[in-house]
């Protein structure tokens, strides 16, 4: 008996194992149906564009899987899918090889979505709080560890701020939001965020959470907290968010100021890629400062016949003005109008 | 149980040349289920160290002994130190906490309670090991985390001389010891199950026989189910134990995922081999997940070595089984 329940056990795992094999596996696109992957961080948007396109263009499938940007782009490479969305524009060694799977034409990355990321509190009794990027990185790296410290104080004239100590919470898997709020920190607030951006924490203290969900449940279930989180979950878990001043005065995230803070992103890619570098460190009044991009991956020469079509036409949806205005009700970003008529162009380029 | 209705089989007529084909055909597929299963368990093994070589070679900081772990940078630095120690660790709180109890649910069930009771305790035991780990993390999210809070603050206040429990930030969320508990709960119905099932077997000549040599109930238990059932138990809470080790998404929920040895439990903090796996593999670059799979390899051979060492002491122990008695 014991050693039955033993083999099942061991069956049942080697028998997942062999299913998860056999699902990585699988053909890029056929008729009017493609396959794209990648950043969670656009799925709702996705979602939302895939039905609406799907709706006006019967017969077309588009499958899109939100496994993550580093997963998103791999399965770009091994040519699993027509178009992979990410956090981060490709680049370097990734970008070689995606170019290589599109045989004739590079690989190009084509900004669709925008995002505001933001700094939301759970403080009894306060609703709104202002705060520099310093202010900001020293509480996120752990050098102001108390609510009512006078950094913090001096910003809010008026606002009671209790004598509790600020409990933290960052993000415990690997993420763009992660990627592209330290990079503000960095950008903004040199002297005080000494430790290097990228996906993963790496600053001592505070506590890990999982998903952009995770965090914005921590924040709301624990008093005294703080995290940092995309737009739409502070605003659909009505946790109250801070008003960041870069230098140009304290800005609220709105989806009107995040595009204000796109604006100033500037294109460093070349021909038709449209890599970005955005801003951080944004002084203009009105902008807010943490803004992110999302970018599609595709090829711009080498789909192939019913992929090409198919990607290339619902790209062209997605750059539209009507998708891009059915963004802020989800809790994106529309791109800025100058930065649009780039993308049409781009994608318009795609053959 | 049922040994006096089986009759026993002539030798002569298994023996020989007259073997019959239907004996034949089930020995072989028997076989074949079983090189099967340990061919599906060495390739899985063989696979995984394959995929770790590439990240293996590029480590630039000691594979073992190194807490960090950044596989994607340049150089790479990453080691299993922190993750080896986090997976252990809130494994043998789970196993401290739900061993004990399993084992008296077992016993209430198989030698205590009467008949309805114990079917109707059995059935919900086992209904326990149903529940998906999600809805466990979930559950410890949300439910049991900020309801230890007071239970936790209690303990640090009146042990936290030991340094086990020591929390000078006086934060008890997102801990080891709260992962702990929920595997605890999530791996108690598989131990008291297969637990329950082997105090059954205990012949019931032997617990009447020291019964009538004036033995209390308690000292029945004692001298003669506990030695009947110890390989039972021990295989049991190996496979608990197993449970506990890879569970990945309960406890990925719940730990701060912190690269780093901590033994102040109470803490937030912590990290597992699997928990890590599972929040890091969607954002992971090529050497990244290399790198997972490294750390998995590690996993997988941490719980062969587990179950190799409980079967040992099952081994050594055989006196007691069923079989001699």
């Amino acid at each position: 008996m014991k050693t039955s329940r033993g083999v099942g056990i061991l069956a049942v795992t080697a028998a997942g194992v062999l299913a998860v094999a056999a699902c990585s596996s699988g053909g890029s696109a056929s008729g009017n149906s493609i396959k794209a992957s990648g950043s969670s961080a656009q799925k709702n948007a996705m979602t939302e564009w895939i039905n609406s396109y799907q709706q006006a263009n019967s017969g077309s499938t588009i499958d899109y899987q939100a496994n993550g940007s580093g997963a998103g782009i791999q399965d770009f490479i091994n040519n699993q899918t027509s178009f992979a969305g990410s956090d981060s524009a490709i680049k370097d060694a990734d970008l070689q090889k995606a170019s290589q799977r599109c045989g004739t034409g590079p690989a190009i990355n084509i900004p669709m979505v925008g995002g505001a990321i933001v700094v939301a509190f759970n403080v009894a009794g306060v609703e709104k709080l202002d705060l520099s990027s310093s202010v900001v990185a020293q509480i996120f790296s752990g050098k102001i560890t108390k609510w009512n410290a006078p950094a913090i104080a001096s910003l809010n004239p008026g606002v009671k701020l209790p004598d509790a100590a600020i409990v933290q919470f960052h993000r415990s898997d690997s993420s763009g939001t992660t990627d592209n709020f330290t990079k503000y920190l960095q950008a903004s607030a040199a002297k005080d965020w000494t430790t290097a951006p990228g996906k993963d924490w790496t600053a001592p203290g505070g506590q890990g959470a999982k998903g952009n969900d995770g965090v914005a449940s921590s924040v709301k279930s624990t008093p005294n907290s703080v995290g940092y989180m995309e737009l739409s979950f502070a605003q659909d878990s009505k946790i109250p968010m801070a008003a960041i001043n870069n230098g140009g005065g304290a800005v609220m995230p709105t989806t009107e100021t995040a595009q204000a803070g796109l604006a100033s992103a500037t294109v460093v890619g070349t021909g038709n890629d449209l890599s970005l570098k955005i801003d951080y460190a944004n002084k203009a009044p009105g902008a807010y400062p943490i803004v992110l991009v999302t970018y599609e991956i595709t090829c711009e020469k080498g789909l192939q016949g019913g992929a090409l079509t198919l990607t290339k036409s619902f790209l062209q949806y997605t750059a539209s003005d009507s998708a891009q205005g059915m963004l802020s009700g989800i809790g994106y970003v529309p791109l800025p109008a100058s930065l649009l008529t780039k993308v049409n162009s781009s994608v318009n380029s795609i053959s | 149980m049922s040994q006096q209705t089986i009759t026993k089989p002539d030798p002569v007529e298994i023996r020989g040349s007259s073997v019959r084909r239907g004996d034949r055909v089930f020995f072989n597929l028997s076989r074949g289920a079983g090189i099967l299963m340990l061919a599906i368990t060495g390739a899985i093994g063989v696979f995984l160290a394959w995929k770790a070589i590439p990240s293996l070679q590029s480590d630039s900081a000691n594979f073992f002994t190194e807490q960090q772990w950044f596989p994607d940078a340049v150089p790479p630095v990453f080691g299993i130190a922190a993750l080896a120690f986090g997976t252990v660790v809130t494994a043998l709180v789970a196993m401290v906490l739900a061993v004990p109890v399993a084992i008296g649910i077992a016993l209430f069930i198989s030698h205590y309670a009467n008949r309805r009771v114990a079917s109707t305790l059995g059935f919900i035991v086992d209904l326990l090991a149903a529940v998906p780990s999600i809805i466990f993390g979930l559950w410890g999210l949300s439910v049991l985390m900020p309801n230890m809070q007071g239970f936790v603050a209690w303990i640090v206040k009146y042990f936290g001389w030991i340094p086990l429990f020591a929390n000078p930030e006086q934060v008890y969320t997102k801990s080891i010891l709260i992962a702990g508990v929920v595997l605890a709960i999530m791996i108690l119905p598989t131990i008291s199950a297969v637990t329950r099932e082997v105090f059954l077997q205990v012949p019931q000549g032997h617990i009447e026989a020291s019964l009538a040599l004036g033995a209390t109930r308690w000292e029945m238990v004692r001298m003669v189910v506990f030695p009947f059932g110890k390989p039972g138990m021990v295989s049991a809470a190996m496979l608990g134990l197993g449970r506990a080790l890879g569970e990945t998404i309960a406890v990925a929920l719940i730990l701060s995922a912190v690269f780093e040895i901590n033994w102040q439990i109470t803490e937030p903090g912590g990290n597992t081999f699997a928990a890590n796996i599972a929040l890091k593999w969607n954002e992971a670059g090529p050497n990244g997940l290399s790198a997972l799979i490294a750390s998995g390899l590690v996993l997988f051979i941490i719980t062969l070595v587990v179950n190799m060492i409980a079967r040992l002491i099952v081994a050594r122990r055989k006196e007691y089984s069923g079989a001699n008695s």
